[in-house]
C-alpha cells in the first residue's frame, strides 16, 4: 500500500451516501433548471462526476487493507429492509470505474451531442445512471441491491430510447428493459431467497453465512434465478441479443452503459456472490459452459459486423463470456483474473466506443464497407484506436495481455473431466484466435488501406478535448500493461481479498512469466488471428450477415414470443373471456362477490338469535327510508328528478340512524354532504336526454334480465341483512377502539374521539383523503372546460323558452321575478352561514364539527347564492378563487405534518394547547387545528369549484358534440 | 333495533346492486348513492349498535366503557365525503360521456 496517499482522508459517514445522493440532487437540478441551456447542464454534470470522481478515489485508504466503511439508515428494521450502504474493495473498485469513466463519458459528449439535441434529459440520465449504478455496487443490502438493478435496467432504457423519434431506437430500448428488467425480477426473487435462506437481507450477513446457502435445499432455485438476472443484464448467451439492439443509443451512452459499466452489473453480481454459491458443481457447468459458449459466440459474430459499433457490441459480449468463464471455473486464481479483466475491458472498451463515436461524427458513417485509410486523415485518433484495439486482442504490453494470460493459464490447468480438461484451452485459444481476427478487422478495415471514395464528407481530425478522455483511457491500458505492479497492483490487492478473504490465492501480474503453455496459446491466438483474417479479408468486409449461426436469433425468437404472449395470446383471452359491455362485467363481479361472502360466511353465521329489543320510531323510519329507496330504484328510469327526492329521503332516513346510534359527526356530514351531492345532480340534470315511458311491449330478454338481476340484487340484500345481523348480535371483539378513547385527550388533546382520530391519529388517511378530493374537483373542472353536451340538450331548456317567449329577458332574472322575497333572505343568511362555519370548525376538536363539516357549510353558503342571484349574479361577484383554496389548503395540511419532522417527532404529530380567545372564550390550539384549517379550505375549495363549473355550463351555450361551429365566448370564460 | 337496521341495510343495497346493474348512467348513480348508504351503515355497525354514547369524551377521567366504538365512525367519515367526491365525479364523467356518444347507455350505445 503506498504510505504517502495524497489525498485527504474524508469522513466515511458521509461519504458513501454523499456518493448516491450528489448525482441525483444534480439529476434533478439539471433537468429542472429552467432554460435547459447546453453549457449549464454539461458543466453542472461534468463538476458533480468530477467531484464524484475525487470522492471515491480519496475513499481507497478505508478499504485498502480489507477495510469495509458502512452508513446505515433505518426503514424497517423489522423486515431487515434498511438502506445501507457498504464499500469494500470490489464495490470501491467499481465506484472508481463508474465515477471515473462517467466523468470522461461527460466531457466526451461535450462534443459528441449536437446542441440541438435535449441536451438536459441527456445529462440528466446520465446522472440518474450514476446513481442507479453506485448505488448498487455499493447496495449493503440485498433486497436494496436489487432495487437499484431494476433501476439500472430503466435509466438504461430511456437512454437507449433518448431519440426516441427514432423507431429503431424505440425498439432496442424496449428490448432491453424487457430482457434486462425480466432478470430483474429473477433476481429480485433471488434475493429473497438467499434472504430467508441466510434470515438476513444484509449483505455483511450473506457473505458471512459460509456454505449455508450452497447446503441449503433452496440452492438450485437461488442460483438458476440469480443467474438468469445476471446472464440478462451481462448478455450472456442465450440473452445476448439484446446488446447489440441497444448500440442504438448515443455513442456516449455505449460507451458508458454497454461497455464499462452496466453490462458490468450482472458480473459484479456473480463476483459479489461468488464467495457463498460458487462451491457447487451445478454453478461451475452452468457459469463456465454458458460463458464459454458467450465467449465463442461473440467472438466468432463480432467478427462478420459490418457497423463498427455492432463489432464492438459483439467484442463485448464475448469479454462478458470471458469474465463469466473465469467466474465458473471456481479457483480463487481464476476469481482474481475476473475482477482484474473487469477493470481492463472497461477502460479500452470505453476508448474504443468514444473512437468509434469520433469515426462516425467526422467520417458521418459507421460502416466499415465505406470506410478506409483513415489513418492519413485522422493520425491521432487512429493510433489512440490501434492501441486500444491491441489491448483488446490482448498484444503483450497491454492490460488486455495481462487478463488474457491469466484467463489462459486457467483454462489450461489440468481437471480430471477430460471434457473439460479439452474444451476449456481449445475453446479460450479458438476465442483468442477470433478476438485477434476481429480487433485487425476494426484497425485494418477503418484506418488502412486506400482512401475513402464512399464517404459523404472529408473526415479530419475532432476538436483536441473530445480525443483528451480517449487519451486518459489508453495511457491507462498502457501503464497498467507495461508497469502493473506499480499502477493497478494496489487497487487489485484491495478488490481480491474482499471477494477471497482467506482464501486469496498468491497471483503474479508481471508481463513475463516464461515460456510456458499460457504464452504457446497466446502466440497461437496472435498468430491464428492473423491467418484467419488476411486471406479473407476482403470478404469479411462485404459479408452479408453471420455465417452458420444467422439462423440461430434469439432476437426473432423474442420478438415472435412477445407478440405471441402480449398480442395472440391477449387476444384469445379477450374473445374467450372479454365483454366491452359494462352490465355483464358488474354482474360478473357483484355474483363473483356474493358467492365468495356465502362460501366464506356460510358456515360462521351460527345460530342468530331472535331479535330482542324493537323500537317504534327507528321503525317507521325505516318504514319510511325502506320505501325511499326502493321506490327511488322504481323512478331512475323515467323519472329522474322523483328517482333523486326518494334517494334523499333513504338519505335522510341513513342519516337519522346515525345521530340515534351515538354518531353526530356521521350524521352531520351525511346530511351536509346528501344537500351538496343533491344541487349537484340538480344541475346536472339538464343535460342527460329526455326519457319518456314507451306504452310498446318490452321484448323478452329485456325482461329476462330485469328478473335475473332482481334477483342477484335481492339475494345481495338478504346476504348483507343477515351478515349485518349476525355480526351486530355477538359481542364486539377487543380492538384498538380503546386506545383511541383513552389517548383522544391525553395525547390529541381534544374530546371529539372521532375528530382527533382524522387530524391526529389518523392524519395520514385524512392527508391522502383531501388530495384525492382536490384531485377529483380538478378533474371535474377538467372535464368541464370542454364540456359538449348531447344535441338534443344543446339549446336552452324548454321552460326557459316559454319564459322568454312570453317576456323577452325573463328567464335570465327569475329570481328577481319569482324569488324576490326567499332570495333576499338567502342573501342575507350569507354571513349568518359563514358563522356558523367557522363555529363548527372552532369546536370540532372538542365536539361534533371540525374541516369537512365547516367546509361544506361554507360551500353551502355558496350555493344558497347561486340559487338566490343566478349564475351570472354570483360570477359577477365571486372574489375567491377556488382553486387556490385547494392548493393552499393541500400545502397548509402537508406543512403542518412537515413541521413535526423538522421538530423531530414523525410526520404529523401534533402539539396542543388551550388558548383563550376574547370573546369566544377557550380554545384548543393543537397543531392538528391547522391541519384542520387545510382540510377545511381544500373542501371549500374542490366543492365550491365543481358547483361552480357544474353552474357555469348552463350561460355557456356550448355547442353541442359533432358540430364544427366556432366556439362563442361567452363573457364570463373565467370558469372555462 | 338489530334487526330494523339489517333489514334497513339489505333494503338499501339489494335497491343499490339492482340499479348498478340497469343500463342508464343515472341510474347508476342513484346506485351508487344507495349502495354507499347500506355500505356506511354496514360499517357503522360493526362497531356495534349504542345510543346515547356519542365518542364525545367529558374529560380526561372519562370511562372509556361508555362511549362507542369511534374507530367505525372515523371510517364512515371518510367514506361519505370520499363518497362525495365519486359521485360528483361520475356525474360528470356521465355527462361528458353522454355529450360525446349521444348515448345516456353505460356502453355509450345500444337503446
Amino acid at each position: 500500500m503506498p504510505e504517502d496517499w495524497p489525498l485527504p482522508s474524508i469522513p466515511t459517514d458521509f461519504a458513501l451516501p454523499l456518493l448516491c445522493i450528489l448525482p441525483f440532487l444534480a439529476s434533478v437540478f439539471v433537468l429542472a433548471a429552467p432554460g435547459k441551456k447546453y453549457r449549464g447542464a454539461v458543466w453542472s454534470t461534468a463538476i458533480v462526476s468530477a467531484v464524484l470522481s475525487v470522492l471515491s478515489l480519496a475513499l481507497f485508504p478505508a478499504v485498502a487493507d480489507g477495510g469495509v466503511i458502512i452508513s446505515r439508515i433505518e426503514w424497517i428494521p423489522q423486515l431487515g429492509l434498511n438502506l445501507t450502504l457498504r464499500m469494500d474493495g470490489l464495490a470501491w473498485l467499481f465506484a472508481v470505474l463508474i465515477t471515473c469513466i462517467g466523468f470522461l463519458v461527460v466531457l466526451y459528449a461535450r462534443y459528441y451531442m449536437s446542441p440541438k439535441d435535449p441536451i438536459a434529459r441527456f445529462y440528466a440520465l446520465l446522472l440518474a445512471f450514476m446513481v442507479a449504478m453506485l448505488g448498487l455496487v455499493l447496495s449493503g443490502n440485498i433486497i436494496q441491491l436489487a432495487i437499484f438493478w431494476e433501476l439500472t435496467s430503466l435509466v438504461s432504457f430511456l437512454l437507449i430510447g433518448y431519440w426516441y423519434h427514432r423507431g429503431d431506437a424505440r425498439d432496442g430500448a424496449r428490448m432491453a428493459l424487457i430482457v434486462t428488467g425480466m432478470g430483474g425480477l429473477a433476481l429480485f426473487v433471488s434475493m429473497m431467497v438467499i434472504g430467508h435462506i441466510v434470515g438476513s437481507y444484509e449483505l455483511n450477513d450473506v457473505l458471512a453465512s459460509g456454505s449455508k446457502i450452497v447446503e441449503s435445499p433452496l440452492y438450485p432455485v437461488a442460483l438458476i434465478l440469480l443467474l438468469l438476472g445476471a446472464f440478462t443484464k451481462s448478455a450472456q448467451f442465450p440473452f445476448q441479443f439484446w446488446l447489440p439492439n441497444a448500440m442504438t443509443a448515443p455513442t456516449p451512452v455505449s460507451a458508458y452503459l454497454h461497455s464499462a459499466t452496466m453490462v458490468k452489473a450482472g458480473v459484479f453480481v456473480l463476483t459479489r456472490f461468488w464467495p457463498v454459491m460458487h462451491d457447487s458443481q451445478l454453478w461451475f457447468w452452468i457459469v463456465t459452459y454458458t460463458g464459454l459458449a458467450t465467449l465463442i459466440f461473440g467472438a466468432y459474430t463480432a467478427l462478420f459486423q459490418r457497423d463498427l459499433k455492432g463489432l464492438l457490441a459483439y467484442s463485448t459480449i464475448s469479454h462478458l463470456g470471458l469474465i463469466t468463464t473465469l467466474l465458473g471455473m471456481s479457483t480463487p486464481l481464476a476469481a482474481v483474473a475476473a475482477i482484474f479483466h473487469i477493470a481492463n475491458h472497461a477502460t479500452f472498451k470505453a476508448s474504443l466506443f468514444m473512437a468509434v463515436g469520433i469515426i462516425d461524427h467526422e467520417a458521418g458513417t459507421r460502416d466499415v464497407r465505406k470506410l478506409s485509410g483513415l489513418r492519413k486523415f485522422m493520425p491521432f485518433t487512429a493510433t489512440l484506436a490501434i492501441i486500444a484495439s491491441a489491448a483488446m486482442a490482448g498484444v503483450p504490453l497491454l492490460n488486455g495481455f495481462l487478463s488474457k494470460e491469466m484467463f489462459f493459464t486457467e483454462t489450461a490447468e489440468f481437471d480430471p473431466n477430460i471434457f473439460v480438461n479439452l474444451s476449456l484451452p481449445i475453446g479460450a485459444t479458438l476465442a483468442g484466435m477470433l478476438s485477434v481476427a476481429y480487433s485487425i478487422k476494426f484497425v485494418h478495415g477503418v484506418f488502412f488501406g486506400p482512401p475513402p471514395t464512399e464517404l459523404e464528407k472529408v473526415p479530419h481530425e475532432p476538436p483536441a478535448l473530445m480525443r483528451r478522455p480517449i487519451e486518459i483511457l489508453v495511457l491507462i491500458c498502457l501503464a497498467v500493461g507495461i508497469i502493473p505492479g506499480i499502477t493497478i497492483a494496489p487497487y487489485l490487492a484491495a478488490a481480491v481479498p474482499s471477494v477471497l478473504g482467506a482464501a486469496t490465492p498468491y497471483y503474479s501480474l508481471s508481463v513475463w512469466h516464461g515460456f510456458n503453455l499460457p504464452l504457446i496459446m497466446s502466440i497461437i491466438a496472435l498468430v491464428g488471428g492473423a491467418v484467419i483474417y488476411v486471406p479473407y479479408y476482403r470478404r469479411l468486409r462485404d459479408v452479408d450477415g453471420v455465417p452458420l449461426t444467422h439462423g440461430l436469433v434469439g432476437q426473432r425468437l423474442f420478438e415472435r414470443l412477445l407478440v405471441t404472449a402480449t398480442n395472440r395470446w391477449a387476444r384469445h383471452l379477450v374473445a374467450a373471456f372479454g365483454t366491452q359491455r359494462l352490465q355483464p362485467q358488474i354482474f360478473t363481479v357483484i355474483f363473483l362477490a356474493l358467492a365468495a361472502g356465502i362460501g366464506a360466511g356460510w358456515s360462521r353465521i351460527g345460530n342468530l338469535p331472535l331479535p330482542s329489543n324493537f323500537d317504534p320510531v327507528l321503525g317507521l323510519v325505516w318504514v319510511l327510508g325502506g320505501v325511499c329507496a326502493v321506490a327511488a330504484a322504481q323512478q331512475a328510469k323515467f323519472h329522474r328528478l322523483a328517482s333523486m327526492i326518494l334517494m334523499g329521503g333513504a338519505g335522510l332516513a341513513t342519516c337519522l340512524t346515525f345521530a340515534w346510534f351515538s354518531a353526530p359527526d356521521l350524521a352531520l356530514t351525511q346530511l351536509l354532504a346528501e344537500i351538496a351531492t343533491t344541487v349537484l345532480i340538480l344541475l346536472g340534470l339538464r343535460w342527460l336526454p329526455k326519457r319518456s315511458p314507451v306504452p310498446e311491449s318490452t321484448p323478452w330478454a329485456a325482461r329476462f334480465r330485469r328478473y335475473r338481476d332482481f334477483g342477484l340484487a335481492a339475494l345481495v340484500g338478504l346476504g348483507t341483512a343477515i351478515a349485518s345481523y349476525a355480526v351486530m348480535t355477538r359481542a364486539a371483539p377487543d380492538g384498538i377502539s380503546d386506545f383511541f378513547l383513552a389517548n383522544a385527550y391525553t395525547q390529541g388533546g381534544g374530546t371529539n374521539v372521532v375528530n382527533v382520530m382524522l387530524v391526529d391519529f389518523r392524519g395520514f388517511d385524512t392527508m391522502g383523503e383531501i388530495t384525492v378530493l382536490g384531485v377529483v374537483a380538478l378533474t371535474v373542472f377538467g372535464l368541464l372546460r370542454r364540456f359538449r353536451p348531447g344535441s338534443d340538450s344543446a339549446d336552452r331548456p324548454e321552460q326557459q323558452r316559454m319564459l322568454d317567449d312570453y317576456a323577452p329577458g325573463a328567464s335570465e332574472n327569475v329570481a328577481d321575478d319569482f324569488l324576490r322575497i326567499p332570495a333576499l333572505f338567502m342573501n342575507w343568511m350569507f354571513p349568518i352561514v359563514i358563522v356558523v362555519a367557522v363555529y363548527m370548525f372552532l369546536r370540532g376538536h372538542d365536539l361534533p364539527g371540525g374541516g369537512f363539516i365547516a367546509g361544506i357549510i361554507m360551500s353551502l353558503a355558496f350555493i344558497l347564492q347561486y340559487m338566490a342571484g343566478g349564475t351570472r349574479w354570483v360570477e359577477e361577484r365571486l372574489r375567491i378563487l377556488p382553486v387556490l383554496w385547494i392548493g393552499w389548503g393541500l400545502l397548509l395540511a402537508l406543512l403542518t405534518g412537515l413541521g413535526a419532522m423538522v421538530l423531530g417527532a414523525p410526520f404529523l404529530t401534533s402539539a396542543f394547547a388551550y388558548a383563550e380567545l376574547p370573546l369566544i372564550g377557550k380554545v384548543p390550539m393543537a397543531t392538528a387545528l391547522m391541519f384542520d384549517l387545510g382540510v377545511f379550505a381544500l373542501v371549500v375549495g374542490a366543492t365550491v369549484l365543481m358547483l361552480i363549473a357544474l353552474a357555469h355550463q348552463s350561460i355557456r351555450r356550448p355547442k353541442a358534440a359533432g358540430s364544427n361551429k366556432p366556439k362563442q365566448r361567452a363573457g364570463l370564460d373565467k370558469w372555462n | 333495533m338489530e334487526l330494523t337496521l339489517a333489514i334497513a341495510i339489505g333494503i338499501l343495497s339489494a335497491s343499490g346492486v339492482y340499479l348498478l346493474l340497469r343500463p342508464r348512467t343515472f341510474q347508476v348513480i342513484i346506485g351508487l348513492s344507495l349502495v354507499s348508504y347500506a355500505v356506511n351503515l354496514f360499517i357503522l355497525s360493526m362497531g356495534r349498535l349504542r345510543m346515547d354514547a356519542a365518542p364525545v369524551l367529558s374529560g380526561a377521567n372519562a370511562n372509556i366503557a361508555d362511549y362507542a366504538d369511534p374507530v367505525p365512525q372515523a371510517l364512515v367519515l371518510t367514506a361519505i365525503v370520499i363518497g362525495f367526491a365519486m359521485t360528483a365525479l361520475f356525474l360528470v364523467v356521465m355527462l361528458a360521456a353522454r355529450g360525446l356518444s349521444g348515448s345516456d347507455h353505460v356502453d355509450g350505445k345500444g337503446d
